[in-house]
């Protein structure tokens, strides 16, 4: 391995979260973006082809050492790794909406789940899986929630590009319509009298 | 789907401690959901939902369930009795502009049924990525504690033999009850003077000569001659201390 190469591996493994491609061109003032590439993608292919237990994994706008899945029993059982918490129906559901509409304020998250979300939200602002993100210019200035780097980390995903897009799903993500969110619509709609 | 919706609904209500009622729902995640599940139940496309009969279903359910007094549960009842009133409407077969009032509730529908498959998505994510872990993290310690010590029995005799022999004499702890006594000291200086012109000060100190009687001895001679009883004289530097009977000086 090149000396930028083991330089970003001590980093790495001394780093116990997603270390950015900035980050890691800090190490050495003479290598240029393209360098810490070539450096990464060198460990990458050291991890992947040398039999290692660990693997180097881009995720959260960032790179981390990760194990490899294989082993996860094994080290959860000797209680030398904890896994998450799984999360509860609801929490995976408000985590949906806010992870397609961000931000998006607690109304909207209510209007679509169906049930009042203050507890949820809390509970997954907790964890650190949702932050505030600013506040609306709707009544009341209502707080706007958006998914923080925990979330995408949760997940493996190297950003929010990576959610599968609304399309790929049986159906389709509808933007909501101005006036079908009054839920006097309907029925104002509908004739008085025939 | 992991909704446990899908297999058996487990409902559990307990009594609210103050603001009324508190549904915990093991079984659906809410009227949507619900819904759904008869639909699904009935075998039904959720683009043409006969809302008369699932209106009264949905409220047999959270009749037997126990959830006609959560409000989320009953709001949805609400709009489903009055879709069923708007459905029993009578119109024209050609009546322009009408809309089916179900539009908006198959809209949430179907809106839910896809949040619910992004959920169900994102759990198999998080549950895969459970499956790797990144370095343990532990926040240092305030205190770092010294590194394990490696030693061989000679040295460790040789260690606790110093230690042993640094150890001067077993200290016992004195519970004194009583650690000054100036009143005491004063008493027995007055009754001395009574008799006395002129005592010494290891006569004025007593039988006991710990350093608090001594404290306290000093305490009180400093006291009755700060009020003018005794005057105190001390012949040469560091000599014993004379104490001479005064005359009480004249009150002001």
């Amino acid at each position: 391995m090149t000396p930028l190469a083991q330089l970003i591996e001590a980093a790495l493994f001394a780093a116990a979260r997603p270390v950015t491609a900035e980050e890691l061109q800090t190490l050495d003032p003479d290598a240029s973006a393209a360098d810490v590439r070539t450096a990464l993608d060198q460990l990458k292919e050291h991890y992947d082809f040398e039999g290692h237990a660990i693997e180097l994994v881009e995720i959260a706008g960032g790179y981390q050492l990760l194990t490899r899945p294989a082993f996860a029993a094994a080290v959860e059982r000797a209680q030398l790794g904890l896994r998450q918490p799984r999360l509860t129906q609801a929490a995976l559901e408000t985590l949906s909406v806010i992870s397609y509409r961000q931000p998006v304020g607690r109304a909207e998250i209510e209007e679509i789940r169906g049930v009042s979300a203050g507890g949820v939200l809390r509970t997954l602002q907790e964890r650190g899986l949702i932050e505030v993100v600013g506040r609306s210019e709707a009544l009341g200035r209502p707080l706007l929630y958006g998914t923080t780097n925990q979330f995408l980390e949760m997940l493996g995903l190297r950003d929010l590009g990576e959610l599968p897009r609304t399309e790929e799903f049986a159906v389709a993500l509808q933007p909501p319509k101005p006036d079908s969110t009054d839920s006097e619509g309907a029925a104002a709609s509908v004739p008085a009298e025939s | 789907m992991t909704s446990p919706a899908a297999s058996a609904p487990g409902f559990t209500t307990a009594p609210g401690s103050e603001s009324g009622f508190v549904v915990s729902l093991d079984g659906f995640a809410g009227p949507l959901d619900l819904l759904l599940y008869l639909l699904r139940e009935e075998k039904i496309e959720i683009a043409d939902i006969p809302v008369a009969r699932i209106a009264d279903q949905f409220l047999q359910a959270i009749h037997t369930l126990g959830l006609n007094q959560a409000a989320d549960y009953l709001e949805m009842a609400g709009r489903l009795v009055r879709l069923k009133v708007a459905m029993l409407l009578p119109r024209r077969p050609d009546e322009e502009g009408w809309e089916d009032p179900r539009h908006e509730l198959v809209r949430r529908l179907l809106e839910y049924q896809q949040i619910r498959e992004i959920a169900s998505w994102l759990e198999r994510r998080a549950e895969r990525q459970a499956l790797r872990f990144p370095r343990g993290y532990l926040p240092a310690p305030p205190d770092i504690p010294p590194p394990p010590l490696v030693i061989d029995l000679a040295e460790l005799l040789r260690a606790v033999e110093k230690i042993i022999s640094e150890i001067p004499q077993p200290v016992l702890h004195r519970v004194v009850p009583r650690p000054l006594d100036v009143e005491g000291a004063t008493r027995r200086i007055e009754a001395l003077l009574a008799e006395h012109e002129e005592i010494a000060w290891l006569d004025a100190l007593g039988p006991e000569r710990t350093i608090a009687d001594l404290l306290s001895t000093l305490i009180a001679l400093l006291e009755l001659a700060r009020r003018g009883g005794l005057h105190l004289h001390q012949p040469a530097p560091f000599a014993p201390l004379v104490i001479r009977r005064d005359a009480p000086r004249p009150t002001d």
